[in-house]
């Protein structure tokens, strides 16, 4: 299983960011390789307009099974919902307790966007 | 015909006030005067004019239709959308309508032809007659972000007059930008307070880089500080008018009534700042 965790810095011991594509980084993790990978999105996060397009877009790249954040505006979840990414609402913590709340199935998802975008 | 645009930085100065009143003023002095609310995000002018609309026209972006028949999903379009109004995914692509600044990049860039650009309807334009005068009103509908091609169309259809008179939005961005140009003359309405000058400067910066002549009109110049008067006079930038404030006038205001109606000074005043400003275009 992959994730990708919307953090405010590069590292596991990070903590998870409230806010999805305007996170400062995002932490792709592997379940099964137990490996990470940490992906600098400051260019999406001081986008002007269409931040959860861009960086939500970008993340398919990496196949995320899960996103983990504390919000998620209207086009990134469409993005992430139709690429068939669950989006779950988690952000009280590290990366690396939202990690293990993900492999201990304790998550909970979410079927709509959360926030309004932004500039709305 | 004499196109004067009426902004401010600011929002709140009294632009709409100004600009109502100036159309008014003028024509019940005999000109033929048109009023364009190009303020499309939010059209105040008609509330004060109490115009009769007798046409609508809607007002149409192009943005793009996706086949997804003949789409390989290749990722040219979104990587040239400034907007991140595409988002290209393994096999399906979602458009993000309010996002779309119709530039047309996408379409021109797709090497399969997969691409139709289709009309959206983002706003309406009205057109109506108040007291001998014309009025042209445009609307973005709510939840659009984009003012200009409102703007845009607007001006397109002004009506033949002696004078034309624009209400600008409030701010310096492109819808004011869009408002603005290629007008004769740009009235600045401001007010003696901090954020009224700080507005004011940054509009002063924009209407010398449009090149636009301009002046400043202080309204309630009774109330605040000199900080507005001491920044015109060591700008070199001549005060038109200065507007003291009077109960009356607000009170008709909040009640949507016309300030020169409750005195003769007030439309008087505006008469002698147009005829003031349009002897020096014509010398132009």
């Amino acid at each position: 299983m992959i994730l990708a965790i919307s953090s405010q810095g590069p590292t596991l011991e990070s903590m998870v960011d409230p806010r999805f594509a305007r996170a400062p980084y995002f932490i792709i993790y592997d379940t099964e390789k137990e490996e990470f990978e940490a992906i600098n999105n400051s260019e999406n996060a001081n986008a002007m307009h269409g931040a959860g397009v861009q960086a939500s877009q970008e993340l398919m790249s990496h196949k995320p099974d899960i996103a983990i954040s504390g919000n998620f505006g209207p086009r990134a979840f469409q993005v992430l919902n139709s690429s068939g990414v669950r989006t779950a609402l988690w952000a009280e913590g590290k990366v690396s307790e939202a990690i293990e709340l993900a492999k201990s199935n304790q998550l909970e998802f979410t079927q709509n966007a959360n926030v309004r975008g932004h500039w709305q | 015909m004499i196109k004067i645009s009426v902004a401010s930085g600011k929002g709140g100065t009294g632009k709409t006030t100004i600009a109502t009143n100036l159309a008014a003023a003028l024509s019940a002095r005999g000109k033929h005067v048109a009023y364009l609310d190009c303020d499309v995000e939010e059209p105040n002018g008609g509330i004060f004019l109490k115009p009769t609309i007798s046409a609508k026209s809607a007002v149409s972006v192009l943005v793009p239709q996706i086949d997804l028949e003949k789409c390989t999903f290749c990722g040219d379009c979104a990587a040239i959308c400034e907007f991140n109004a595409i988002a290209v995914l393994k096999d399906n692509v979602i458009v993000f309508d309010s996002l779309c600044h119709s530039c047309g990049g996408c379409y021109h860039v797709c090497p399969e032809d997969a691409i139709k650009e289709v009309p959206r309807q983002i706003g309406e334009i009205q057109i109506g007659a108040a007291n001998g005068l014309k009025f042209m009103e445009g609307r973005l509908n709510i939840g659009e972000s984009q003012a200009p091609p409102v703007t845009r169309q607007l001006k397109r259809g002004m009506p033949a007059s002696d004078i034309v008179i624009i209400d600008a939005p409030p701010g310096t961005s492109c819808p004011v930008i869009e408002a603005i140009s290629n007008t004769d003359y740009l009235i600045l309405v401001s007010e003696p307070t901090p954020f009224g000058l700080n507005d004011l400067r940054l509009a002063v910066g924009m209407a010398r880089e449009l090149k636009l002549p301009f002046g400043v009109i202080i309204n309630r110049s009774d109330l605040g500080d000199n900080l507005t008067e001491d920044y015109c006079k060591n700008e070199g930038i001549e005060i038109l008018l200065r507007i003291p404030f009077n109960r009356k006038i607000a009170e008709a205001y909040s009640d949507g009534r016309m300030a020169c109606h409750q005195s003769d000074n007030y439309g008087e005043n505006l008469y002698r700042l147009y005829e003031n400003i349009a002897g020096r275009i014509t010398n132009d």
